[in-house]
């Protein structure tokens, strides 16, 4: 049995999309089994991140609506032979995903792979609601900065009372990514510091994702960032959270932060 | 430190309870409309100026039913102030409200004279209540999250962790903050002027008592960040840290 995580945040580009495929590919890397799936009906970027959009012919719409079967609407990445994706559907609209459907395809996709990706449409609404609905872990996606934060904090309040897991009263896993961090403007007092995010959100900390051109440069190219350069600083920092995510204990370093010797020692850790 | 926060009059924004009778109609509506008549022709005026709520809980109906139903009602002079146990989508602008959150009460029986008789009411001994004494306080111990809303009329709240922004906490009586208060705070809400706000953290959007209210703006910045409680002095809105 696989595991599903949701990547959520309820504000828009904050980096949802950007750190599902990331995450996917580092944990594709491994040779573990992974499954994408864009939840952004009608505004799909999946498929383009990670280089897949001239490949498309079935979407997740056409698999609900049983039009598809889910082996023809997923696509194998070219790079990675683990690493797949489901597309969300451009042309319909998010009234097509019913709650039944979305239950069965993410039931058949646990028992095929070794981790399923919901890379969340931002916002609270249907769309959202039902994929992070199924989920055992949650990554909430974070920019420092008030109105990510505290939209952060409202999807917190939903993923503790909006999923299948909460209302069965267990515990949803839930970690922060902190992306878009800008060493030089947290420097100048420009950004919320991580302590203040960490303090205002209450969940631990996954990692730290620098702000980068390597990022936007990837998704040009069409490759997540974890595989368009496997030694760019945001690549190593979502190399650690896959780690953190699969239960190392690592501790989490502010980048841009200079430490000395003992400082090295005494690194920040992980919650 | 104590600060006197009254400036000009507040406006006062207060909770009340009103006994409404509920209606639960039956399908077929057209039956249950020709008994509904049969009772006001026995007592006329049994539902003129009363508050009543229509409780369409466990009904399978759609929108058009609802309204059909609503508009069929007025016809007969009984004005529907809210609909109880509706789906979301079954409402509309055109329609009453949602309400939630209703307490059972007795039976309400119509009288020869037309004239609901409401038990206890006429009654001089204080009738014993036939619901449980429910418990003063209830405990939260999660942090209370954006858009979340905490609502205990009948007591104390305290919650362990904090309050964030966009997040509400309304209590009958006081409110324990152990962790900062980011949102609101609403004591006291059913006219108690005696509860009172604590926090660890004073960082609140607004905080009220008993109608009294004060925005984060009137609370300028001598406390923010530090621990507080607020209280009410007869009109005035008291705050003070407690450090």
């Amino acid at each position: 049995m696989g595991k599903v995580i949701v990547v959520t945040s309820g504000k828009g580009g904050v980096g949802k999309t950007t750190s599902s495929a990331a995450l996917g590919a580092a944990l594709a890397r491994n040779g573990d089994r992974v499954a994408v799936v864009d939840f952004d009906v009608g505004l799909r970027n999946l498929d383009l991140v990670m280089g897949a959009e001239r490949r498309v012919v079935y979407d997740l719409v056409n698999v609900i609506q049983g039009e598809a079967k889910l082996t023809q609407a997923l696509i194998r990445d070219k790079r990675l032979e683990t690493l797949f994706l489901l597309p969300a559907s451009q042309t319909r609209d998010k009234d097509n995903l019913t709650a039944e459907g979305v239950a069965e395809v993410i039931g058949a996709l646990r028992q095929a792979f070794d981790w399923v990706i919901c890379d969340s449409p931002a916002g609270i609404e249907r769309g959202a609601t039902l994929a992070m609905r199924h989920a055992d872990i949650a990554v909430v996606v974070t920019n420092p900065e008030v109105s990510s934060v505290r939209d952060s904090d409202r999807i917190i309040g939903l993923l503790d009372s909006k999923t299948l897991k909460a209302e069965n009263g267990e515990r949803m896993e839930k970690h922060l990514l902190l992306t878009r961090y800008d060493p030089l403007r947290a420097e100048r007092g420009d950004m919320l510091k991580v302590d203040d995010v960490l303090e205002i959100l209450s969940i631990p900390l996954l990692g730290i994702i620098p702000e980068s051109m390597d990022v936007l440069r990837a998704s040009n190219v069409g490759s997540p960032v974890t595989l368009a350069d496997e030694t760019s600083a945001p690549a190593l920092a979502y190399f650690d959270a896959v780690r953190r995510l699969k239960g190392e204990n690592l501790p989490v370093t502010i980048p841009g932060e200079k430490r000395g010797f003992f400082g090295k020692f005494f690194g920040r850790r992980a919650a | 430190m104590t600060a006197v926060l009254t400036e000009s009059r507040p406006i006062r924004l207060k909770g009340r309870s009103f006994l409404a009778l509920a209606l639960a109609p039956e399908l077929p509506f057209d039956d249950w409309l020709a008994r509904l008549d049969d009772l006001a022709a026995r007592s006329t005026g049994f539902f003129l100026q009363r508050p009543v709520v229509l409780d369409v809980n466990g009904l399978t109906i759609d929108r058009s039913q609802l309204s059909e139903l609503v508009e069929k009602l007025g016809a007969r002079k009984v004005r529907i102030m809210g609909i109880e146990g509706a789906r979301p989508s079954l409402l509309g602008p055109d329609m009453p409200p949602a309400m939630l959150d209703g307490r059972p009460a007795s039976d309400v029986s119509p009288s020869a004279d037309g004239a609901p008789a409401v038990p206890a009411a006429d009654s001089d001994a204080p009738a014993a209540s036939p619901l449980p004494k429910a418990p003063s306080s209830i405990v939260v111990s999660q942090p209370v999250r954006s858009g979340q809303s905490i609502v205990f009329p009948d007591g104390d709240v305290t919650v362990i962790g904090s309050v964030a922004s966009g997040a509400e906490v309304i209590a009958g009586g006081s409110i324990h903050i152990y962790g900062a208060l980011r949102g609101r705070a609403m004591a006291g809400t059913t006219g108690n002027a005696e509860a009172r706000i604590f926090c660890r953290k004073l960082e609140a959007e607004l905080v009220a008592i008993d109608g009294y209210y004060r925005t984060a703006e009137d609370l300028g910045s001598d406390l923010h960040g530090q621990p507080a409680q607020f209280w009410l002095e007869g009109d005035t809105f008291k705050v003070g840290s407690f450090a």
